[in-house]
């Protein structure tokens, strides 16, 4: 499991800005997450929580906003469904994955003196 | 503290991040490239289950081309260094990375690994990733290429099962050819579940044992080597 390796990554970002920022404390931390990452978004929560009670930070809230995963055509961009060969059936071109591949930190609340 | 209505609330400053959590790998993963052009080295990451037969593919790999090309090998497990042994054996260098607890090996442990090996007289350096289908495809590690080794005893429908592992393979060798009649696989289930996972699916089929395949697989390392030129980057260190 490697969720727990990624809210250790996330949370020494979060640390990072609350030091560069003097926070008292940080609120809630929201993150996209997306669902060809290869990220588990509840073992992402249950790793989180094991964190928050092992660091003592246990007033911070995670928010994940889930992005579902999209192919497009790299021709003529019409999306190919999930579970579909990865290939345009109108071009024969290869698809792309156009959203649902991030692991991304987008936003800190904390409480700053 | 609020100063505005003196109501006491707390001041709330929101931040804007928008930043890979894997920002940190990442650079670790462009420091790792970097190098390895640097001094033209073709390095791939070779992932598979846990026994889908990864150490074989290289020993047999080692065996046909370490008197051609100079190769050498990083083999990650959680607990032992019984495949970096086997890859000496083989009769190429061999670092053992152990893991421990992690189930992946990230950009930083293929750095420290390479302080193990004389990677810059390497032709090509395989990194053997810890046997596991989920968390090694997230880590970028540096690499040219990825390669997945998926043995035809896994079952057909492993590559919907783990897609993300199968999404970043450039190439996928399915694996243990020679039980072929001893099973009830059905190779055409198997590849048209890598095409609904792999855009451009790229698969040979191999087996270590007999030496199926091998020849195949050989010319794809070589025409993946002829892409690699060394060319300097200013670089503040060595290795």
């Amino acid at each position: 499991m490697h969720e727990y390796a990624i809210v250790r990554a996330l949370m020494d970002r979060v640390e990072q800005e609350a030091q560069a920022r003097k926070a008292l404390r940080v609120h809630r931390v929201r993150i996209r997450l997306g669902e060809a990452a290869g990220v588990d978004g509840a073992l992402l929560a249950t790793a989180f929580r094991t964190y928050r009670e092992a660091a003592g930070c246990g007033a911070t809230d995670l928010d994940v906003v889930p992005v579902p995963a999209r192919w497009a055509c790299t021709g003529c961009g019409r999306e190919v469904a999930l579970g579909e060969v990865l290939q345009c059936p109108v071009c024969g071109l290869p698809a792309r994955l156009i959203a649902g591949d991030e692991i991304l930190l987008e936003r800190i609340e904390m409480e700053v003196a | 503290m609020c100063d505005v209505c003196g109501c006491g609330d707390p001041d709330i400053l929101p931040i804007e991040v928008q930043e890979s959590i894997l920002a940190g790998n990442d650079r670790g993963a462009r420091h790792n490239r970097e190098h390895f052009e640097e001094a033209g080295v073709l390095a791939l990451n070779l992932m598979g289950s846990p026994g889908s037969g990864k150490t074989a593919v290289l020993e047999a790999t080692a065996r046909r081309l370490r008197t051609h090309l100079r190769l050498g090998a990083m083999s990650a497990d959680l607990a032992t260094e019984r495949d970096a042994e086997r890859l000496a054996r083989a009769g190429i260098p061999a670092a053992a990375i152990t893991t421990g607890s992690a189930c992946h090996l990230d950009a930083d442990l293929v750095h420290h690994g390479l302080h193990k090996l004389p990677w810059r007289d390497l032709d090509i350096l395989f990194v053997e990733n810890v046997g596991n289908l989920v968390c090694p495809a997230v880590y970028d590690l540096g690499q040219a290429a990825n390669v997945v080794v998926l043995s035809i005893a896994e079952g057909e429908d492993k590559p919907l099962k783990y897609p993300v592992m199968f999404r970043r393979a450039d190439l996928v060798l399915l694996s243990k050819m020679d039980l072929l009649p001893h099973l009830e696989v059905d190779l055409a289930a198997l590849e048209d579940a890598l095409a609904r996972v792999m855009p451009v699916p790229r698969v040979l089929r191999v087996s270590a044992r007999t030496g199926e395949g091998l020849e195949a697989w050989i010319a794809w390392l070589l025409e993946q080597r002829a892409c690699v030129h060394a060319h300097p980057y200013p670089h503040a260190h060595r290795h």
